[in-house]
C-alpha cells in the first residue's frame, strides 16, 4: 500500500521499478548474489575461490546448452520433454560409435552427435506442425519412444570410462586455451544464441510467433517454420550435448540425463523465461541456471546432507519463483497506478 | 453457416459428443484386439494367476489417475504427482519403522498427501502461478523431502495386515483387493464428474476460466481442492505401492508422473482441458495394461515397451487431423508446394539415413563390446 502510494506521488522510485520490470534479471543476480554472499560467509574459504567458481561452471555447462534450446521453444509457447532421452540416445550411439572407431576425430563425434540429433529433432517438430499433436505430447511420446530406443540400441549395456577412446574423454576437459573446452563450447553456444536471438530475423519471428501466432501469421511470418525451427535446433543442441555428456561422466548408459528434461525446464523459470510463451532473454536463462549451480554447490559446501540437497533446490526454485512473480506484479500495478 | 446460433452449438455438442463415442469405441476395439493377440501369444495369458499378477503391477497407475483426469479437465497439470507418492510412502515407512502404529502411520501419510496438495493448489490457485511451473517445483522438493526423511535406508517388516491393500485378494478370489479399491474410487470419481455440480464446473473451467468466474463458479476453490485430491490420491497410491512391494524406498514411484499423463491423455481427455470421461480414462489404463502384459510375457523389457506406449500416445492424438488430412485430400493440390515437399522429404531422408546409421554402427561397434559385460 505503501509503495504504491509513493509509486503515484514520487517520480523517482518508479524510474528504478521500471528498470527492474525492464530488466528482470537485476532481480536474479540479487538473489544469486545474496546466495554466494551467505554460502561464503558460512563456509570462511573454499567457497569464493577460481576453482570452485570453475567447478560450478563446468557443472551448469551442459545445462545452459540444453537450457538455450528449451528456452526457444518455450518461447514459442511450446516445450521439449524429450531433451533428456535425445541426450541419451545421442550420447549412446555416439559412444559406441567411437569405441568401434577410436581414431575418429573428436570434432568429427560432436558434427555426428549434433546431425543425429537434428533428425530426432525434426521428428518432434514433424509431429508437432504437421501432426498437430500438442508439443508437451508429442515430446512426452518421443521422451519414451527415444530412451527405448536407447535400450534397445545398447541391448541394455553400457560404454564405460575404460572403453572410452581418450580423445573422446579429452574433448570436454582438455584445456588448450586455459580453460575446459566444455566451458568454452558453452560460452560460444550461448553467444551463439544471442547474436541469433537479437539481431536475426528468424531469432526475432520466434518472440513474434510466441507473443501473439495469429498477428506473426498476419504480418506474414511462416509460424509453422518457425515452430519447426525450434524443434529442430533443440534437436542439434541436445545431440551436441549428448556428446558432451559422454565425454564430461567418461561413459554412455542407458539412463544417461534421464529425468534432465525438468532441470532444463527449471533453469529458464528460473531465469525469468514467461512459460507461457512470448519473453524470455538469453541473460535470464544463463543467470537461471548459474543460480541452479551456485545452489547446488553451496550446499555441498555447507556440507547439507545430500539426501537434503534435493528439497533444498526444489524449495528454492520454488521460492524464486513466487517471489519473481510476486514483485512483478507488485511492480505493474504500481507503474499502471503511477501512470507512467 | 448455419441460420441461427442455438442449433449450430447444438450440432457442434452432438458431434463432440459422438467424437467421445467413437474413441471410447475405439478403445474397446484396441482392448479386444490386444487381448485376442495376447491370447495366441501366450497360452498363460489368459490364466487367472497371471491376470490377477498383471492387474496389479497398474492400480497405483490407476489410483493416481482418477484426480489426474480432473486436473487435466480444467485446464491444469500436475508433475509432483509420484513425487508426492515418495514423500508420504517414505513418512508412513519412517513413522512405522519410529514404532508408530502403521494405521496411524497410514493416516499421517494420507494426510501430508492433502496438505501437499493444498501447497500446490494454494500456489497455482492464490498467488497465480502456472501449474506447470508450481508442480516442477514441488516435483524436486516432494522427492527431495522423502530422500530426507528415509535417506539411503529402506524401511521394511510391515505387518502382513497392511502388506493386504497391496498384495491380498478378496477371500477365495484371485481378485485383488487394490482392483476393488480402484474400481470403487473409480465409480465415485467418475459419479463426481459426470452427474454433480462439482463435475460440471470442472468442465467449465476447462473450457473458458474467465467465463466460469464470472458465471459465480467458485474457481479458486475448486481448483484447490482438485489438487488437494490429487496429493490424497497420490498419497493412497503411495501406501498401495508400499504395501504391493513390502518396503518403502524414497525414490519409490521415480518417472511414473509421466506414466500417469500418458494414460489420462491416451483416454481422451484434452490435454487443453474441458473434455473428457472417466470411462475413457479407465479404458486406457486397461490398454496400457494389456499392451505392457502382453509384450511382459514374451519377455520384452520394460524401456523398449515405453516406445510403443510412446506410439500409441502420439498415435491417438494425430489420428483425428491425419482423418481429416485424408478426408479433404483433394485440398492438398491446393496447398502443395514444392519447398513444403522438398522439407517433407528431407525429414523422411534424415530419418531413413537414422534408421540406417543406428542399426550400422551397432553391428559394428556392439555385439562383440555387448558379450565384456552383458546381463549374463
Amino acid at each position: 500500500m505503501i509503495a504504491s502510494r509513493q509509486g503515484s506521488t514520487v517520480p523517482k522510485v518508479p524510474n528504478i521499478m521500471l528498470l527492474l520490470i525492464r530488466f528482470r534479471e537485476v532481480g536474479i543476480l540479487f538473489f544469486t548474489l545474496l546466495l554466494i554472499l551467505v554460502a561464503s560467509i558460512i563456509t570462511k574459504q573454499g567457497f569464493l575461490t577460481v576453482d570452485n567458481f570453475q567447478d560450478i561452471l563446468l557443472n551448469i555447462s551442459i545445462l545452459t546448452i540444453v537450457g538455450l534450446a528449451q528456452m526457444m521453444v518455450i518461447i514459442t509457447r511450446g516445450i521439449d520433454l524429450s531433451v533428456g532421452s535425445t541426450i541419451g540416445l545421442v550420447a549412446m550411439m555416439v559412444a559406441f560409435t567411437m569405441v568401434a572407431f577410436p581414431d575418429l576425430n573428436p570434432v568429427l563425434a560432436l558434427l555426428l552427435g549434433m546431425a543425429l540429433g537434428a533428425v530426432l529433432g525434426s521428428i518432434n517438430a514433424a509431429i508437432i506442425t504437421w501432426g498437430n499433436v500438442p508439443p508437451i505430447i508429442a515430446t512426452l511420446g518421443t521422451l519414451s519412444i527415444y530412451r527405448g530406443l536407447t535400450f534397445l540400441y545398447s541391448n541394455g549395456d553400457w560404454i564405460n570410462s575404460f572403453e572410452m577412446p581418450k580423445s573422446l574423454r579429452q574433448l570436454s576437459k582438455g584445456t588448450p586455451l586455459g580453460v575446459p573446452n566444455l566451458i568454452l563450447i558453452a560460452v560460444a553456444i550461448t553467444i551463439l544464441i544471442f547474436y541469433f536471438l537479437r539481431f536475426t530475423q528468424a531469432g526475432r519471428d520466434i518472440y513474434a510467433v510466441g507473443s501473439n501466432p495469429d498477428a506473426a501469421k498476419v504480418a506474414g511470418i511462416r509460424v509453422e517454420r518457425i515452430i519447426f525451427m525450434v524443434y529442430v535446433l533443440s534437436g542439434i543442441l541436445c545431440g551436441l550435448a549428448g556428446v558432451l555428456w559422454a565425454s564430461r561422466f567418461e561413459s554412455a548408459q542407458t539412463n544417461t540425463a534421464l529425468g534432465f528434461e525438468l532441470q532444463t525446464v527449471a533453469a529458464p523459470v528460473v531465469g525469468g523465461v514467461n512459460i507461457f510463451g512470448g519473453s524470455g532473454t538469453v541473460l535470464g536463462m544463463v543467470l537461471g541456471a548459474f543460480l541452479l549451480g551456485v545452489i547446488n554447490n553451496a550446499l555441498t559446501i555447507v556440507q547439507i546432507s545430500p539426501f537434503w540437497q534435493l528439497a533444498v533446490q526444489g524449495l528454492l526454485i520454488l521460492l524464486a519463483v513466487i517471489v519473481d512473480s510476486t514483485v512483478m506484479r507488485r511492480l505493474k500495478t504500481m507503474n499502471t497506478e503511477g501512470g507512467v | 453457416m448455419t441460420a441461427s446460433a442455438p442449433p449450430a452449438t447444438q450440432n457442434q455438442m452432438a458431434l463432440s459428443i459422438r467424437a467421445v463415442l467413437r474413441w471410447e469405441l475405439l478403445l474397446i476395439v484396441l482392448v479386444i484386439a490386444v487381448t485376442y493377440i495376447n491370447s495366441r501369444l501366450s497360452p498363460y495369458f489368459l490364466e487367472g494367476r497371471n491376470l490377477s499378477r498383471a492387474a496389479r503391477d497398474f492400480m497405483e497407475l490407476g489410483i493416481m489417475m482418477l484426480p489426474m483426469v480432473y486436473v487435466i479437465i480444467t485446464g491444469n497439470i500436475d508433475l509432483s504427482v509420484a513425487s508426492t507418492m515418495g514423500m508420504c510412502a517414505s513418512l508412513m515407512g519412517l513413522l512405522f519403522m519410529n514404532g508408530t502404529n502403521i494405521w496411524v502411520a497410514v493416516a499421517a501419510a494420507l494426510l501430508l498427501g492433502a496438505l501437499a496438495g493444498l501447497l500446490n493448489g494454494l500456489l497455482i490457485a492464490k498467488v497465480k502461478l502456472p501449474a506447470l511451473v508450481v508442480t516442477l517445483g514441488t516435483f524436486a522438493f516432494y522427492r527431495g523431502m522423502a530422500y530426507a526423511m528415509l535417506g539411503d535406508q529402506a524401511a521394511r517388516g510391515y505387518p502382513a495386515s497392511f502388506n493386504y491393500l497391496g498384495q491380498g485378494s478378496l477371500g477365495a478370489t484371485r481378485i485383488p483387493f487394490s482392483l476393488l479399491l480402484l474400481l470403487v474410487l473409480a465409480i465415485i470419481f467418475g459419479f463426481v464428474l459426470h452427474k454433480t455440480t462439482f463435475g460440471r464446473y470442472l468442465f467449465a473451467i476447462g473450457n473458458n476460466e474467465q467465463a466460469a468466474r464470472y458465471s459465480g463458479v467458485p474457481v479458486d476453490r475448486i481448483k484447490i481442492i482438485v489438487f488437494m485430491l490429487s496429493g490424497l490420491m497420490s498419497a493412497l497410491a503411495g501406501i498401495v505401492l508400499a504395501a504391493r512391494f513390502g518396503s518403502t524406498r524414497p525414490d519409490i514411484g521415480t518417472g511414473l508422473e509421466l506414466a500417469v499423463i500418458t494414460a489420462t491423455v491416451l483416454g481422451g481427455i484434452s490435454i487443453f482441458g474441458g473434455t473428457g470421461t472417466m470411462i475413457g480414462a479407465m479404458l486406457s489404463l486397461l490398454l496400457i495394461g494389456l499392451v505392457r502384459t502382453g509384450m511382459s510375457l514374451k519377455t520384452i523389457q520394460g524401456q523398449v515397451q515405453d516406445i510403443v506406449i510412446g506410439l500409441l500416445l502420439i498415435l491417438s492424438v494425430m489420428l483425428p487431423s491425419i482423418g481429416r488430412a485424408f478426408a479433404n485430400w483433394r485440398g492438398w493440390s491446393q496447398h502443395f508446394s514444392v519447398a513444403g515437399a522438398v522439407r517433407v522429404l528431407l525429414v523422411i531422408v534424415g530419418i531413413a539415413l537414422f534408421v540406417v546409421f543406428f542399426l550400422w554402427s551397432r553391428s559394428v561397434a556392439g555385439v562383440s563390446e555387448i558379450a565384456v559385460h552383458g546381463f549374463l
